[in-house]
């Protein structure tokens, strides 16, 4: 079998808020000085879910594929390191600027490219715009089955079983494959690679395809082709300045803060 | 200008959710007079109709047979792409809900168009519809613009107050066919159960984090919310809180964790990272304990106690059993 795991590159989510910045005359995060880009946390577990079903005596070839620019190889040696196979960078001027569309246009022309895909492991979001809609929209697209927010995935006898995180309790689903499923924290922490895994995944080399490699109609892919206009971004005010209660002891401290919370109603 | 609006409704105890409420009441302010339709799914639909019509809906797709009573992802986007089909509307609502966020993808992706996720505000800015979403963890909130039609969007639970409901409103209903196969094969249930009041329900929300050290310190946050009153107050925590073991995933405040809106967050020992005020930041007022007076959360608190916890809480305790 073949699975894709889509890992995308991105500001680091745990920047700290004072150290986030937006430039409001272009629509864009200001990169936070000195802070290095990381592999979107959620992809890791979904990497770690295809692993899984690896280890449980799949014969499969993982394949990390990332549409970015150069220093996205760095997320893509990541999940080379965690154990995937073969990794595959979509770089090109002609991607960027796009929008949701756009990237899905990509990432399922390569997934079609690749032919013989059977399973698409997504993150439940990419956690820089929070989206949660590529890993539906390359299956709508291919016209694939498609579960989300996903804790545990097994695929054995052409299909894959999924177990759904859902507010009150988890379901069990199963379809058949060819299928994309998203992997949600709830599966549990991603593998920390062994040094020696990380020194052999430097050393691989990552195939890149470019818009022509992918042979994908031009008008579909950038920022002419996105259907979603960033209108503004910015940064939202924040609630005003904390009183801190005053006292010498914790009690004080505490009664004056009910005290407070009764002048305000609260209590 | 009047346009035209399909809201994705979802059914609980016989009736439209509150949610699904929530969302025509913002469709009507959207549709400027157009129509507002509902698609009610599952064999629950009719009756479920006359309480959309008297929150303001005109229109009801119902698609009644009872192989939609479970949630197929499948199923459910060929029902909303059939009633697109005959009502033609420039804009589709759905809650950010399992459903909402299964379909909303699945929905724009069928009809050409595009989706905005987890919006909180919906609405038409100078002739434009225009859907604001956090973004970044909730650091930034972006707003966007559609250049393509239906423009989709999922909201956030309570962004919108429900209309008042008109007792014996009515409106045209329209009958969906029976699904076709779905490829979802549903194999289990394993219901989770969570005892007491919801934090989602509960008007004052206690939460710990990572700072309390280890899970017995969330003993302690459970007395302080015991004694705002059990009825009132739940306890939740953070993601970090989670990680660890010390508390369940099923009281997660923050982005990938539950949104609270009570009237008081209580945050113990909790930093205010931008992901868990995603979950919170929409409570009436905020307070925290935290020994460090240049945690993030004191940007968003109204009153804040720098210290330790283990000294503050038991005397916030204490001072709130004798309030
Ligand atoms: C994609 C993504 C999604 C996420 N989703 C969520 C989410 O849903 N919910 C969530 O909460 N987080 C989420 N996070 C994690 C988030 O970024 C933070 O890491 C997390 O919220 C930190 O939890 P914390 O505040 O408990 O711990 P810390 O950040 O470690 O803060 C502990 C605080 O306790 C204080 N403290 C320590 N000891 C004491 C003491 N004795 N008395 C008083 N105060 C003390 C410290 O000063 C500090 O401020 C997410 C992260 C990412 C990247
Ligand atoms: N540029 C990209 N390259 C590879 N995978 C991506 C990219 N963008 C999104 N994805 C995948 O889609 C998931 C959801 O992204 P989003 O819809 O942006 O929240 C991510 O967790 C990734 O698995």
């Amino acid at each position: 079998m073949h699975f894709v795991v889509c890992a995308k590159q991105i500001p680091d989510p745990e920047t700290p808020p004072s150290a986030f910045r937006v430039d409001e005359s272009k629509n864009e995060v200001i990169p936070a000085q000195g802070i290095a880009p990381v592999l979107s946390q959620f992809d890791g577990i979904a990497a770690e879910a295809a692993l899984r079903v690896k280890e449980a005596g799949a014969d499969v070839k993982i394949t990390v594929v990332s549409m970015g620019k150069e220093s996205a190889q760095a997320a893509i040696k990541q999940v080379l390191a965690m154990g995937a196979d073969e990794g595959l960078l979509l770089d090109d001027d002609a991607f960027q600027g796009g929008d949701w569309t756009t990237t899905v246009n990509v990432l399922a022309a390569a997934i079609q490219k690749l032919g013989d895909v059977d399973a698409v492991f997504c993150g439940r979001q990419a956690a820089d715009w929070d989206m949660g809609q590529t890993g539906l929209g390359i299956a709508e697209t291919l016209g694939w089955p498609c579960a989300i927010l996903t804790k545990d995935v097994k695929v054995a006898d052409g299909a894959m079983t999924v177990q759904r995180v859902l507010p009150d309790g988890v379901q069990t689903v199963k379809m058949p494959l060819p299928s994309v499923v998203t992997v949600s924290n709830e599966l549990g922490e991603p593998r920390y690679p062994k040094l020696q895994q990380i020194m052999q995944a430097a050393k691989k080399t990552v195939t890149k395809w470019s818009a022509a490699d992918l042979g994908i109609d031009t008008g579909s892919i950038g920022a002419g082709a996105a259907r979603l206009k960033l209108e503004r971004l910015f940064i939202p005010q924040t609630g005003g300045q904390v009183i801190l209660m005053e006292g010498d002891t914790p009690q004080e401290q505490a009664a004056n803060l009910v005290k407070a919370l009764q002048a305000d109603k609260v209590l | 200008m009047a346009q035209d609006v399909l809201v994705v409704g979802e059914i609980s105890d016989g009736a439209i959710s509150s949610t699904t409420g929530e969302l025509i009441g913002a469709a009507k302010g959207i549709a400027d007079g157009g129509a507002v339709s509902v698609v009610l799914l599952g064999s629950a639909a009719a009756g479920a109709a006359s309480s959309a019509f008297e929150a303001g809906a005109t229109r009801a797709y119902v698609g009644g047979d009872a192989a939609f009573d479970t949630f197929k992802a499948d199923q459910w986007t060929d029902a909303v792409n059939n009633a697109i089909d005959q009502g033609s509307p420039a804009v589709v609502l759905m809650a950010q809900s399992p459903v909402g966020r299964d379909l909303g993808p699945r929905v724009a992706f069928r009809r050409n168009s595009a989706v905005a996720m987890d919006c909180v505000t919906v609405g038409v800015d100078g002739g434009v519809f225009k859907a604001t979403r956090p973004c970044y963890g909730g650091n930034a909130q972006a707003v966007y613009s559609f250049t393509t039609s239906p423009a989709v969007a999922t909201v956030r639970a309570k962004s919108f107050d429900p209309p008042a409901p008109q007792a014996g409103a009515s409106g045209e209903t329209v009958e969906l066919p029976a699904p076709g196969d779905s490829k979802w094969d549903i194999l289990g249930f394993e219901e989770v159960v969570t005892e007491g009041l919801q934090i989602e329900d509960a008007t004052i929300v206690v939460s710990g984090g990572r700072g309390l050290g280890d899970e017995e310190g969330f003993r302690m946050v459970e007395q302080l919310a015991s004694a705002f009153g059990d009825d009132k107050a739940a306890v939740g925590a953070s993601r970090a809180a989670v990680d660890l073991g010390w508390y369940p995933v099923s009281q997660q405040v923050g982005l990938t964790g539950k949104v609270v809106t009570p009237d008081l967050y209580v945050a113990i020992a909790i930093s205010g990272a931008s992901q868990h005020m995603a979950g919170c930041s929409g409570s009436k007022m905020i307070i925290a304990v935290n020994r460090d007076p240049e945690a993030n959360i004191f940007n968003s608190a109204k009153y804040g106690i720098v210290g330790d916890y283990k000294a503050v809480v038991p005397a916030l305790i204490e001072a709130v059993k004798s309030a």
